[in-house]
Order: C-alpha cells, then sequence, then structure tokens
C-alpha cells in the first residue's frame, strides 16, 4: 500500500458490516435518523458534520458532506465558516489546556 | 448586454453522448425493474422548443444555446404545432428554447394555445425580460395568465453568475421584482415557478427544503416572491457533458445516478406524459433526447405534419444513458422531482 487513504474506499464503507451484520444495520438505521429533517434542517445538520469532519480530519467525511452540503443549498462562504467553528473550536481545546499547564507549573513551582 | 457570457463554446456538429462507464445500459435496469419497454401514457404536455437562439450562454446548458445559433422555429411549423394541438386533448402547451420568446412566432404560439383554452407555460431565462426589444414582454405573459418558469440556480450571484454568465444574476433580480409587481409569485393565477439546478457535479437535495431555502432568502435578500421551485438534475449531455469529461467528474456523477436509480421516479418520468417537438417540426420523446438527435421511434410519425395522438399517446419511449438523470433519488423532470 503507497498510501492510507484512497477515496475509493469511502464506497466501500459497507464492508465494515461484513463481520458485525447486525451492528452494522443498527449504524445505518441510526446515521439515517439523524440525518433526517428534525428540528434542525439537513441543510444545518450538513453543516455541522462538515465542521465535525474536519475537527476528527476525515478525508471520507470531507468529501462526502462538502458534497452533501451543496447539494442541500449551502454556499462555500457558509462551508468555509463552519470549518472555521471547528478549527476554532479544536484551537481553544487546546489553548483552554494551558490553564492546566499553569496549575500543573504553579503547583510544581516555589 | 452583460448576460452574454464570452464562452468559447462553438455548435457540436454533432451531439456528444455519454461514452461507456461500466453500468448496465438504461433499458437493462428498466426491465430488470419490470418496466420495459416504456411507453407513453397519453399526452398531458405538449412541448415546442421554438430554436436554440438565446441572450444568454449558459455553462450547463442542454440545448447548447446561445447568440450565435440560427436553428429557429418558422411560422409554417408553428401553424402546424397549432393544427396538431387542436386534435389533442392535452391540457398544457410548454414553450421552451433556447430564449423561446426571442422567436417571432412566440407570441403566436401563446395565443393560439390559450385561444384553444390550453395552459401555456413560458420557460423562461428572465434576463429576456430586460432587453429592450422587449419591454412588452412581461405584460404579454401577465395579460394571458402565461405561467413562467425561470431558471435562478442559486440565490447569490456568485454561483448563478458561474453557470449563467457575469451579471446574469443581478439582472435576474430586477425581472423578478418586474414580475411579482405585474402579480406574479403571490400564489393567485399569475404562477411564477423557479428552476433551481446544481451548480456543479452533485445531485439536487430535497425539493421541499430548497424552495424554503429560496422562498426564505430572496424574501429577506430581495423583497422576491415565487410559488414553487422545481429542482432539475443536470443530465450528462451537451455543455454539461463536456464539463463532467473536462473535469474529471464524469465517472463518479454517473456512478451517483445509476446507484441513485429509482423505479417510482422511472415510473412518473416526464416522457411518458410529454411530446417534445423540435425547432424543425421533428418529434420527440424530451426535450433532451431533441438534442441529441433521437426522434421518436418504434415506428410512430416523427414529424409534427404527421401528427397522430392515437399512435403518439401510446408510443415506446426511446431511452438511452442520460435517462438515468431523471431517474435518479427523487426523479427530476422539467417540473420537478417526480417521485
Amino acid at each position: 500500500m503507497s498510501h492510507y487513504y484512497d477515496d475509493r474506499d469511502l464506497h466501500r464503507f459497507g464492508d465494515i458490516g461484513k463481520n458485525a451484520p447486525e451492528l452494522w444495520k443498527k449504524f445505518e438505521a441510526w446515521y439515517s435518523a439523524t440525518f433526517a429533517e428534525g428540528a434542525l434542517t439537513a441543510r444545518e445538520k450538513a453543516l455541522i458534520a462538515l465542521g465535525v469532519s474536519h475537527a476528527v480530519q476525515c478525508p471520507y467525511c470531507i468529501d462526502a458532506w462538502s458534497e452533501k452540503c451543496l447539494e442541500t443549498g449551502s454556499n462555500l462562504d457558509q462551508m468555509t465558516e463552519a470549518v472555521h467553528v471547528a478549527g476554532a473550536i479544536r484551537g481553544g481545546a487546546s489553548l483552554v489546556h494551558g490553564v492546566q499547564m499553569r496549575n500543573r507549573t504553579t503547583g510544581l513551582s516555589m | 448586454m452583460a448576460a452574454i457570457a464570452e464562452l468559447p463554446i462553438a455548435p457540436a456538429a454533432t451531439p456528444l453522448r455519454p461514452p461507456p462507464f461500466g453500468q448496465p445500459s438504461f433499458a437493462r435496469t428498466l426491465a430488470d425493474h419490470g418496466l420495459e419497454p416504456l411507453r407513453a401514457d397519453g399526452i398531458e404536455v405538449f412541448q415546442i422548443n421554438v430554436g436554440k437562439l438565446c441572450n444568454q450562454t449558459c455553462s450547463h446548458c442542454h440545448v447548447d444555446a446561445g447568440p450565435h445559433r440560427t436553428e429557429r422555429m418558422t411560422r409554417g411549423t408553428a401553424e402546424a404545432c397549432i393544427r396538431a394541438l387542436e386534435r389533442t386533448s392535452a391540457p398544457i402547451v410548454d414553450i421552451t428554447g433556447g430564449a423561446p420568446e426571442l422567436n417571432e412566432n412566440f407570441r403566436y404560439l401563446v395565443d393560439a394555445s390559450r385561444g384553444l383554452d390550453r395552459h401555456v407555460i413560458d420557460r423562461c431565462n428572465l434576463t429576456v425580460l430586460l432587453l429592450r426589444s422587449q419591454r412588452d414582454l412581461a405584460g404579454f405573459l401577465a395579460e394571458r395568465e402565461v405561467e413562467v418558469i425561470a431558471s435562478l440556480p442559486y440565490f447569490l450571484a456568485e454561483r448563478t453568475d458561474a453557470q449563467r454568465g457575469e451579471g446574469v444574476f443581478d439582472q435576474s433580480i430586477e425581472a423578478l421584482q418586474l414580475l411579482n409587481r405585474l402579480g406574479y409569485g403571490q400564489g393567485g393565477r399569475l404562477r411564477l415557478n423557479l428552476v433551481y439546478n446544481p451548480t456543479g457535479a452533485f445531485l439536487p437535495g430535497d425539493q421541499d427544503a430548497l424552495e424554503r431555502e429560496f422562498k426564505r432568502e430572496l424574501d429577506r435578500r430581495y423583497d422576491v416572491r415565487f410559488d414553487r421551485l422545481y429542482a432539475i438534475t443536470n443530465l450528462p449531455i451537451s455543455r454539461f457533458l463536456d464539463f463532467l469529461l473536462a473535469s474529471g467528474n464524469y465517472e463518479r456523477y454517473m456512478d451517483r445516478l445509476v446507484n441513485a436509480f429509482n423505479p417510482a421516479a422511472a415510473e412518473a418520468v416526464m416522457c411518458r406524459n410529454t411530446l417534445s417537438v423540435g425547432w424543425d417540426g421533428r418529434l420527440y420523446d424530451c426535450d433532451f433526447n431533441q438534442m441529441l438527435d433521437d426522434t421518436v421511434g418504434f415506428g410512430a410519425p416523427n414529424h409534427i405534419t404527421d401528427f397522430s395522438e392515437a399512435r403518439l399517446g401510446r408510443r415506446r419511449i426511446v431511452t438511452g444513458v442520460h435517462c438515468y438523470g431523471c431517474t435518479a433519488g427523487a426523479g427530476s423532470s422539467c417540473g420537478g422531482t417526480t417521485a
């Protein structure tokens, strides 16, 4: 294998159900229900999913949810803001641990 | 005018067809679902394509229309259409192009069809309403209660102009506001419906959700109202096929269409209740077959002068790989989703 990620593998996502079909079926049902129109629209959920895809840095998810965002009517400005939300949370999550760093440093210092 | 995009597109001598892509033929897929042969079920929509002349040159246009095109319906062919219409009970006359209003026989077709008490649809690119030569067009349509189905791929300029040409979006909004002032799009007899088609190699999302989004944004941003939004899938022919091939999206797009095949959409596909008349009077199962030069087949009369409702109303439909575009997901037709 020359690389770890292959975009064709996204179409083989269902293969993961081959050795645990019941669990896969439950995942599929839960996944479909999660992204159905509800209190949030399908478009809003797609933007959240796009942001989370960046937060978890999943290239398959980024491909899939970029397309879904376009399909559901979002534009590049909105999608870019969603990515910034993900980035800001990730950056903030790192920075807020600085308080732990400060606590530890204070505890160790004279 | 600014709406004329400066795209270096020459008229294609031979229609470009979707190349093989390793998926079953459309006829085979129909047969697998017990739907072959696909047959017409009467003629409800009498669609007349008056030619390829247009004041725009849109990058996705399946007609390959533009200001340079010379194919135009003559008065004789237009009169033959009306004679055929007199012999049908088809309640809807759907006039398209190009920009159909630029054909010198457009108003004749509208008046004659209304005279036969048929509902008339004008497939309008919106910017044509602002041309100096067409200043009275919007009023003409309103007086005759012509339904306007207008193309607007997005509610922001960037994506609309990328598909339809620089400056088209602003002019489209101006034209929509003009139609609103005349009473169009207010839920009454003057129907104003929009056509949304994706601005790239992706499928349209849920039609109702898109309609809600367009209504909210067009009202909030531009004080524009409309009745319904029709979400239409781009079919892999003509300029859109060029784009798919050039951008490397062809196989992935076709896979999406084939994998989303919906038998319910296939049963409700528009060619089953539509007859499409070309600018030269030849007959087709749909406007897409028309652009591929695939006239009606299997022994059905293929010219308007030989029109026979009995023989055309139950004709067998000519299909091809491009038909997957009308049967994917919730389906696609000139009137939006079908399933």
